[in-house]
């Protein structure tokens, strides 16, 4: 029997219960969430298991909501099953105070710069990682840019005309 | 029958092709270029002359020699690289002013062209590479990010590398026409041609430099 999302959906549920949520399949992509505790377990057994198969880690990333308390920033996991080629995403979120999420470094090891990038840019602390400082912007930044609390331009420029630029 | 003569056929027309070349179509009536008057002197510095001497300041036999030789190291990063490229062709050869042999070593450049988006990570890089040329040096930034930050008016990007060397020619443009960067190349050329011989060594250029962090 192919491998579909249901059947994936099944399996998922068989093992985990009620700690996999929200199931959706925006264009098809088979979407699900879990607490962040429980992250590097869903990813071993998604790895592990013999019919699924999901061994490639494709994207790692985050997402700041400010309007969700408790719930700000969201780590997004995309992996690939190369063999039956199907894709799923798997979210975990955390607040935005102490933003500790277990390191997939263990499991793949493409999640390290992926990792990297996260902290980088939103402040995800990952635990355990072996490296985890920052990799594209300047070392010595103290914020960070992609959380939505920060502007855009950079507030140094002294000579950009407010009405020109339609502010 | 009809089989042998279409064999008959193909037989001589590949014997044809093997034997000459397809004919040519185009550029057959080249014209001769037109040499006549089309080739650019550079013009005598003004001086002394009598019967088999010419007397001139050093200072403009210099300049002249240095701005018609000037070699360039192109610190290209993003699109006004390619850009350079183009100009660097045949099409708008920079080799006619004289820039025919680029260097990537700034221990050996004289012209620091920076072309495209300089991020705030690579600024210290920057300033390294302008710190290893030696005197005399000129910068030109060559398009809008490496003038100004360009469109790029964000956490990462430097907002125009004057925040850390010294620029001497600003070419806008995003990216700039390869005249546009000839006409900016041909503005430092000016610069290089009337600098006076002891502008390095003095308080202003050392008080310049000491703006920027450099000794």
């Amino acid at each position: 029997m192919s491998l579909t999302n249901e059947t994936i959906k099944a399996r998922l549920i068989e093992k985990f219960g009620d700690q996999v949520s929200h199931f959706e399949e925006p264009y098809g992509l088979l979407t699900f969430e879990a607490p962040k505790d429980y992250n590097l377990k869903v990813m071993q057994f998604l790895f592990d298991d013999p019919e699924l198969r999901f061994q490639f880690l494709t994207d790692l990333c985050g997402v700041h909501y400010p309007d969700q308390p408790g719930r700000e920033l969201a780590v997004v996991y995309h992996l690939h099953n190369l063999l039956d080629n199907i894709r799923i995403r798997f979210k975990v979120f955390t607040p935005i105070e102490k933003p500790d999420i277990f390191t997939a470094t263990q499991l793949y090891s493409s999640s390290n710069w992926m990792e990297r990038e996260t902290y980088d840019f939103y402040g995800v602390n990952f635990v355990g990682h072996p490296n985890l400082k920052r990799i594209l912007n300047v070392d010595e930044m103290d914020y960070f840019p992609l959380r939505k609390e920060y502007p855009l331009e950079d507030q140094t420029r002294i000579d950009k005309d407010d009405a020109m630029f339609g502010r | 029958m009809l089989g042998t003569g279409t064999f008959a056929a193909c037989f001589f027309i590949k014997f044809q092709l093997t034997l000459m070349s397809r004919p040519v179509r185009f550029n057959i009536n080249a014209k001769k270029a037109d040499v006549k008057d089309n080739i650019s002197l550079a013009d005598m510095p003004e001086g002394f002359t009598g019967e088999g001497f010419f007397a001139t300041k050093l200072g403009d036999v210099v300049g002249l020699a240095r701005k018609n030789s000037i070699w360039p190291l192109p610190f290209a990063t993003s699109c006004c690289g390619i850009e350079f490229m183009a100009t660097m062709a045949s099409h708008y050869d920079l080799g006619r002013f004289g820039a025919e042999r680029l260097g990537f070593s700034p221990r050996q450049c004289d012209l620091l062209m920076v072309m495209g988006t300089i991020a705030k990570k690579m600024g210290p890089i920057v300033k390294q590479v302008y710190l290893q040329m030696a005197e005399p040096r000129w910068v030109i930034a060559v398009g809008a990010c490496a003038s100004s930050g360009g469109i790029f008016d964000t956490y990462s990007v430097l907002q125009g590398i004057d925040q850390i060397v010294p620029v001497d020619v600003y070419v806008p443009g995003c990216p700039p026409r390869p005249e546009a960067i000839l006409d900016g190349f041909m503005r430092i050329q000016d610069l290089v041609g009337q600098e006076t011989l002891r502008r390095r060594n003095g308080d202003h250029y050392k008080a310049l430099l000491g703006t920027y962090g450099i000794q």
